[in-house]
Formats: structure tokens, C-alpha cells, sequence
């Protein structure tokens, strides 16, 4: 006999619709991405989703499961079976932090402008960058972000406060570290890390670092070492003075 | 009566994975007007996924390395279909192309003295693989990501170019997409237009590519009149997943057996020791031994001074070997190979070397590869088909029409090098950029012609307006399956007869299939729409390689088992469209002068194997 599972879908256009319950056949070692794809292909031709890896690379297929933001291409259907009660069906939404397209699909372009706010890199003119690896493995933990946004989905300053106008969010401080934390580059970052990207804003309950499929330690890594460059340059008077006295104010 | 809405550009570039970002920047820089057009999200694209790394004779981690041993090194793996001087443009530009990556702020892996480090793969005589641990494609895209961001260059995200637009001279003018979000029609006036789609393995049901790789750059420009070559050449990369079903075909990076992993069959044999072609003994391992010291040298960090194992064959050779295991019962569980590194390295040293594969294997298949082996099996990668271009100005038979990168042709011959994907995208990507900006220059914005238009937009919305049909999902899988089972790694006449014919029949299927008729987000319009590529493309590929009477590279007929190398060795097969249909032809493939020649060192004429 083969094995069917309920999945209860989020189907409507922005924000308008409601759950909408399927059934689909199960194989062995199935995601939930192989059965969103499975439907779409054998009862809902119309079906909405994003996906590009369906390998955990490349971010694209972030829903909430059950109440939690994960990729579908990496939750395994026997792991959220079974922590789904016996017999409900799994709960599949888009993201909620983004105005709804349709389906599991949401429209996330403000994230790219947060992006295209943010200084790039500004290291020495001549190639060849020499570098060891201690100082490369700073940077490179920032830039294993596959920018799924489901931090930025998750971040309460978002989410329930809706500050898209006045804070980056986690993801914009991961790519701010990422430069900060660059070993030959010279830019600053600091003041806009205050005043446009208002990391202030971040209390540090380190949602954002729970849900990161990247595994990126985002509060302690980026965001904690990003607040006191901002003390330090903006709010420490010692420091101040210091800089003050050597013509860098 | 569609609407759209009209947009006019200096350049517009199709696709924004290594290629298109990359050829965007330099248009940019160059001043151009310049627009890409993109079907996922920035920085989705298919590149994201490359593992291994970029080859650049760096000479970083062995300083015998240079670009005439890289030159070499390509003509080799290609079996000498290459297109000599783009060979010889990659290998002389890459290094300076990585370094340029650097500097806009990617942070590859490092060396002892602080230098980019360099990683083996595959038919690279010396390490050459820039890289950062195993995910080099997301670092690649980001960098450049974020170099377009900062140049302001304008993107349209989530759309799909349908057809190129053509005046009456038959130069290409521009392009029309929709917007997938909400089905909205958009034309683009381009004095250049670039195309960087990427490839079209999504015809093949086990593959590693995703959604996006149906195709469309090879068959927008085989429509627009533009010639493709190579199409019967089809990388099956040799190590993919297999097991579980749902995730066959994800790629297992060649990295693998580049940081020492070995191949063996159910028998614990590591049999790729006895499938070493001639025209590669003399640069391979003879015994375990041997190749086991490679592997030490390599991790020690020492010169080498010993031969490469066999596993680092070509991808051509080692995919046909596992093939031949799994045929002759010598295969793993779910048929396959095994492939060990969990007894070759320590789970400190997988870990930081192989994260993303360790992470893979864990999440997807719950095999931790520090303990156990992985079971891999071909999958298809990678075309080395796609449309002929000028070496230098990566422009195509049709006027103002460029390609670069995977859907562009004749860098890897018959077959390409791990590594020289993503070096390619960045040459080429930059010369088609740079070539396109100056074309762009030196014209006026043409005018489109308001019939080629309403066509078009007729055509890509005629799916919505049928009542009844079935899921184009279905025939999608079905093709795919089509293609996997009769056009696969293992190729004969009647075998390909076949797909010509079944083609036929997808072709009906898909002129009455029906996606419902909503424009917004619709998957199965979407569907219904690329199924068209995909069938053209696949006959594309169906009839070169049943044209093709020899074995060379990628492409193998097991009714012609040998090269050939007086009747092939010298010959490109042509694939173009007339009144309709897809024909091909014969052509004799332009031979390097006898100063590159000499730099070969061909130990076979004509590059027979087997």
C-alpha cells in the first residue's frame, strides 16, 4: 500500500485565500519540496512556489512548517511527520513577514534594496591579495548566507513591529559584517550601521541565529561585534576624546 | 488584444548567473545602458550550486603551473574538439579574472604563505581550483552580486524572455519576456543583447540542475536563426547522489576525490585502476601505492612528484566506469559506486574542506560521510553544446546576438574539465560584455516592429485560453524521462531513433496541455511554455548524436564503441533551424597553427581513446 500524507496549503493572491488541504503519495527519503512539487505537477497545475537547489544552497524555497520558517528542500518528511501530531494534516504558509504574491510565493525585493544600500568592499588597488586563513574564516562565515530571508521573516523588529523603513535586519547585518570583518578592506560603515540600517533596534534574542539554515552564528558573530563598533565610535566618550586628540574625529 | 509595456536598453543580458552578472559589470563599466533579465531571484541562478571551484593557472600552489599547461590541460579533456583559441583566451585570462574576483571582495580559501590556495581536480595537471570549501558557485555570484548591485545595473527579476526580436536583416534587436509574478508582457528595444542562460540538463530526469535549466538561451537562439554546435556532447558528471530517490542527481562535487576519496565497487575494488585510457597512463597512477603518496603530498601541502590516482580522470571516463560497474553487478545498493573519503581524511579535516557535502549528506540522505561512504552515480551536469561564437567577441552568427558561459560553445570540445565552467563564465562573461557595450556604442536604438510583437505576445499567452488538456507537469516528467532512458550516457541509433519519434508525439502533447488560465505565478504555464524549448533542444541533442557514428568524450554510442578519429576527429557537427525545423550538418573544425599545435603535445592523433 503506499503511503499518503495531508498537507494543508496556503492557496489565494495577496494575503486573500485560505489552507487548503491534499493529499499527496509518499516515496522513501521524500522532502517537502519533492511534495509541493509532486501536487503541483499531478493535481494543481497552478501551484506557486519558489525553488532553485532543492540542495539547502541557494535559499529560494523558504515557507513557514508548521508555524516554523524552514527550507522545504531540507525538511525531510519523516522528520516533520514525526512532530506532527497523529493525524493533522502539516501546515505549509508563505513567508509572513513579506506582502504575499501567491501560494507559498512572497515578494521579497525589499530586501535587495536593503542590500544596495550597504557599502561595498574597498581594498588596496594592486592585486594579489595576501591574507591568511584565520583572518579569511571571519569573513567567510558571513558568506555562507544562501539569503533565504528566513531570519529577516523571523526578526520580531520586522515581523511584528514592521520597521522596514528604519532597520536592515539581520541578513543586512550579516552582509555588513561580512565587509567589516574583511581583512583588507578600509571602508566605514559604522555611522550607517547607526543611522540607516538602525541596529539599535536589535535587542539580541537571537531568533535570527536559531533559524539560520546556514548555521550562522548571526547575533554573537556579526551583530554584537557591529553594536560596539557603534559604541565605540558614537557613544564611548574615552574614545571620542582619543580620537579627538589624534586629529580623527 | 495584449498589452505591453516597452523598455529600451543599450545591452540587455538574459540570465544572471557567473556569465550574465559578469558580462552586465563590464557593459556597465563601459558605460552601456544595461539591463538584465533574470528567471529566479538574484543570486538563485544555477551557478550558486558549482561546488569545487574556478581553474586559474595561478601557480599559487605549484609554481610549474602556467597557462600553457591549462591550454593543454582543456584540449586534452575536450579530446581536441575545442575551439582552439577560446582555449587559449580561458586559460591566458583566468588568473587575471580570479583576481579581479578578490578584489570586489570574494574570500577564497587561503595557503600557508596567505595566497588564494588551489585545489586538484580532474585533468588539471597541477592543483588549479581557486576555491572556498566546497560552495565556490555562492561566493562567485554573491561577489558579483553585489559588484552589479553597487553599479546600480537596472534587473528584472523573475522574468522569462521568450523569443528574440529580429529586424528585416535578420539582426537581433531586442527581446520579449513576461513577468512572472503577473504574467504582465514586456518588450525590450537592445542594441546588443547577451545571452547567458546556462544549459538545458532539466531535459534529463536524473540531473543536477534545477528548474531554471530548460534550455532557453539555445533555443531562443536557435530560433532566432543562430547556429549551435556541439549539441551531442552532454556531460554526466560521475558523482551524483542516488539514494534517496527524491534527491538522485544532486551533485557530489568532483572536490571529493580532489582532497584524496576514492572510488570502489560493491566487491571493495578500487576499480578505476583498470580504466585508465591510453592517451591518459602516462600522466596516472599504476597502483594504489602511487596514488595513495599523491594523496599524501597533496594533503602535506609538498610539490608533487608522484602521478595523480585514477580517480581524477576525466568526468567522461570516470561517469562510463561507474556506468560499467553498476552494468556488470558490481554496483552499491541502489546502484551506484561507493565513494569513500571517511577513511582517506580526518572528520576535522571533511568538515572544513567538504561542508557543504558533509551538510548534504547528513540533512538529505542521513549518511555522515566522516563515517561512511557516499553512493554515487552519474547525473546529468553539463552541455558542452550551445551556441557557436566568435572566440574573441563571444558574438554569434546572428548580429548583436552575444553568448557566453554554459549556453555558449566551444571552450570544452568534448568534453569539459571540473573547474573550467566557472573560469569560462568570467572570461567570456566579460568579453561578451565588453564586445556588446562597443557594438552598442556605435548604433542608434532601433525600433521594433509592432507585428513581431503582438506575435510573440500571442504565443506566450495562447497556453492560458485552452479549456481543457492535461497537466503540463506531466509531460514534462515524461520527456524527462524520455530523454534519460534514450538519450542518455550510454547512446545507440535505435535508441535515438526512438526520442526523435517521441519528441514528435511531446510536441502534440504540449500544443493541448493545459496550465488553467490565471497569469499570476501560474507554475504550469510556465511549464507549458519551456516545454517548448525543451523539445527543441532535446531533438538538438537527439540528432547530432545520432549523427555522430563514433564514441569521443561525453558523447557514447555503444553501436560505435571506438573514436574515429580520420571521419570525427576533425569534425563539428551544426545544428540550426530552417523554415522550422531543426537540421544539422558537417563542418571541419578550424585546426590550431602549428605554434599552438606544437604546444598540445597530442600523445595520439586526433585524441583517440579507448
Amino acid at each position: 500500500m503506499t503511503k499518503k500524507v495531508s498537507l494543508r496549503i496556503f492557496r489565494g493572491e495577496k494575503g486573500e485565500g485560505d489552507l487548503k488541504e491534499y493529499e499527496v503519495e509518499l516515496d522513501e527519503g521524500m522532502v517537502l519540496l519533492d511534495c509541493i512539487h509532486r501536487l503541483q505537477h499531478e493535481q494543481e497545475s497552478d501551484l506557486s512556489s519558489r525553488w532553485n537547489c532543492k540542495a539547502g544552497k541557494c535559499g529560494s524555497c523558504s515557507a513557514e512548517i508548521n508555524g516554523k520558517a524552514k527550507l522545504m528542500c531540507m525538511t525531510r518528511m519523516s522528520d516533520i511527520l514525526a512532530e506532527t501530531p497523529e493525524g493533522k494534516p502539516i501546515d505549509v504558509r508563505p513567508l509572513r513577514t513579506f506582502p504575499h504574491i501567491k501560494d507559498l510565493v512572497t515578494d521579497v525585493s525589499w530586501n535587495y534594496e536593503m542590500a544596495s544600500k550597504v557599502k561595498g568592499i574597498k581594498g588596496p588597488e594592486e592585486p594579489d591579495w595576501e591574507f591568511h586563513q584565520f583572518e579569511a574564516d571571519r569573513a567567510q562565515e558571513f558568506r555562507t548566507c544562501i539569503e533565504c530571508f528566513i531570519c529577516q521573516n523571523t526578526c520580531h523588529v520586522l515581523r511584528e513591529y514592521h520597521k522596514f523603513e528604519d532597520f536592515g535586519g539581520p541578513r543586512t547585518f550579516v552582509r555588513i559584517a561580512n565587509f567589516e570583518m574583511h581583512p583588507m578592506d578600509e571602508e566605514d560603515r559604522i555611522s550607517d550601521v547607526k543611522d540607516v540600517f538602525g541596529i539599535g533596534y536589535c535587542n539580541i534574542t537571537k531568533c535570527c541565529t536559531d533559524v539560520c539554515p546556514a548555521g550562522i552564528n548571526i547575533t554573537d558573530n556579526a551583530i554584537i561585534p557591529l553594536k560596539e563598533r557603534v559604541v565605540d565610535q558614537h557613544y564611548d566618550p574615552l574614545a571620542i576624546i582619543w580620537r579627538k586628540l589624534r586629529g580623527k574625529a | 488584444m495584449s498589452e505591453w509595456t516597452t523598455h529600451e536598453y543599450d545591452v540587455v543580458v538574459i540570465g544572471a548567473g557567473g556569465a550574465g552578472l559578469r558580462a552586465a559589470i563590464e557593459a556597465s563599466r563601459a558605460g552601456a545602458r544595461t539591463l538584465i533579465i533574470c528567471k529566479s531571484l538574484l543570486g538563485k541562478a544555477h551557478t550558486v550550486m558549482a561546488e569545487g571551484g574556478a581553474a586559474a593557472a595561478l601557480g599559487n600552489a605549484d609554481d610549474r603551473d602556467g597557462w600553457k599547461t591549462h591550454f593543454r590541460d582543456t584540449m586534452k579533456g575536450g579530446k581536441y574538439l575545442n575551439n582552439w583559441r577560446m582555449a587559449e583566451i580561458h586559460a591566458k585570462e583566468a588568473a587575471d579574472r580570479i583576481r579581479e574576483l578578490e578584489q570586489w571582495g570574494a574570500v577564497f580559501d587561503r595557503t600557508k604563505s596567505g595566497k588564494i590556495h588551489q585545489r586538484n581536480f580532474g585533468g588539471h595537471t597541477y592543483p588549479r581550483l581557486a576555491h572556498v570549501g566546497d560552495s565556490t558557485g555562492l561566493e562567485l555570484i554573491r561577489t558579483l552580486q553585489e559588484r552589479g548591485v553597487h553599479l546600480g545595473i537596472d534587473v528584472h527579476m523573475e522574468y522569462t524572455v521568450r523569443e528574440l526580436l529580429l529586424d528585416d536583416s535578420g539582426t537581433c534587436v531586442g527581446c520579449i519576456a513576461y513577468d512572472r509574478v503577473d504574467g504582465s508582457l514586456h518588450a525590450y528595444s537592445a542594441k546588443s543583447t547577451i545571452l547567458a542562460t546556462g544549459g538545458i540538463t532539466r531535459c534529463w530526469s536524473v540531473c543536477s540542475g534545477s528548474w531554471e535549466y530548460t534550455g532557453d538561451g539555445h533555443a531562443l537562439a536557435l530560433w532566432a536563426g543562430a547556429e549551435l554546435i556541439d549539441m551531442e556532447f552532454v556531460q554526466f558528471h560521475p558523482t551524483g547522489m542516488v539514494w534517496p530517490p527524491s534527491v538522485r542527481g544532486i551533485l557530489v562535487t568532483e572536490g571529493v576525490r580532489g582532497e584524496g576519496g576514492v572510488l570502489k565497487n560493491s566487491e571493495g575494488k578500487r576499480f578505476m585502476f583498470d580504466n585508465i585510457p591510453e592517451m591518459f597512463k602516462a600522466d596516472t597512477a599504476e597502483t594504489e601505492e602511487e596514488a595513495d603518496e599523491w594523496v599524501r603530498q597533496v594533503v602535506a601541502g609538498e610539490k608533487l612528484s608522484v602521478r595523480r590516482p585514477p580517480e581524477l580522470l576525466t568526468r567522461d571516463v570516470v561517469a562510463k566506469a561507474i556506468n560499467k560497474e553498476v552494468a556488470e553487478g558490481r554496483g552499491s545498493p541502489h546502484g551506484g559506486a561507493f565513494l569513500d573519503i571517511a577513511t582517506r581524511r580526518s572528520t576535522e579535516e571533511i568538515i572544513a574542506k567538504l561542508p557543504s557535502m558533509h551538510h548534504q549528506f547528513k540533512e538529505l540522505a542521513a549518511v555522515d560521510i566522516t563515517k561512511e561512504s557516499m553512493e554515487v552515480g552519474p547525473t546529468a551536469h553539463y552541455v558542452m553544446g550551445g551556441v557557436r561564437v566568435n572566440p574573441e567577441s563571444q558574438e554569434s552568427t546572428v548580429p548583436g546576438l552575444y553568448a557566453a558561459g554554459e549556453v555558449a560553445s566551444g571552450l570544452h570540445g568534448a568534453n569539459r574539465l571540473g573547474g573550467n565552467s566557472l573560469s569560462d563564465l568570467i572570461v567570456f562573461g566579460k568579453r561578451a560584455g565588453e564586445f556588446a557595450a562597443a557594438r552598442a556604442s556605435e548604433l542608434d536604438q532601433p525600433s521594433l516592429k509592432k507585428k513581431t510583437i503582438v506575435s510573440a505576445a500571442e504565443s506566450i499567452l495562447e497556453p492560458l485560453g485552452r479549456e481543457e488538456g492535461e497537466n503540463p507537469g506531466a509531460i514534462y516528467d515524461d520527456l524527462r524521462e524520455m530523454m534519460q532512458q534514450k538519450v542518455g550516457i550510454i547512446r545507440t541509433a535505435a535508441l535515438l531513433e526512438e526520442a526523435i519519434n517521441d519528441l514528435d508525439n511531446i510536441a502534440e502533447r504540449t500544443k493541448s496541455c493545459n496550465p488553467g488560465s490565471n497569469k499570476r505565478y501560474n507554475s504550469g504555464w510556465h511549464q507549458a511554455l519551456d516545454l517548448g524549448n525543451m523539445i527543441d533542444v532535446s531533438r538538438s541533442c537527439a540528432l547530432a548524436a545520432l549523427r555522430r557514428t563514433e564514441s569521443r568524450g561525453a558523447h557514447t554510442r555503444d553501436d560505435h564503441p571506438q573514436s574515429d578519429g580520420e571521419k570525427w576527429g576533425h569534425t563539428t557537427i551544426v545544428v540550426k533551424m530552417k523554415e522550422g525545423k531543426v537540421i544539422i550538418q558537417e563542418e571541419e573544425l578550424e585546426q590550431p597553427p602549428p605554434e599552438v599545435e606544437s604546444r598540445l603535445e597530442r600523445s595520439l592523433k586526433g585524441g583517440e581513446e579507448e
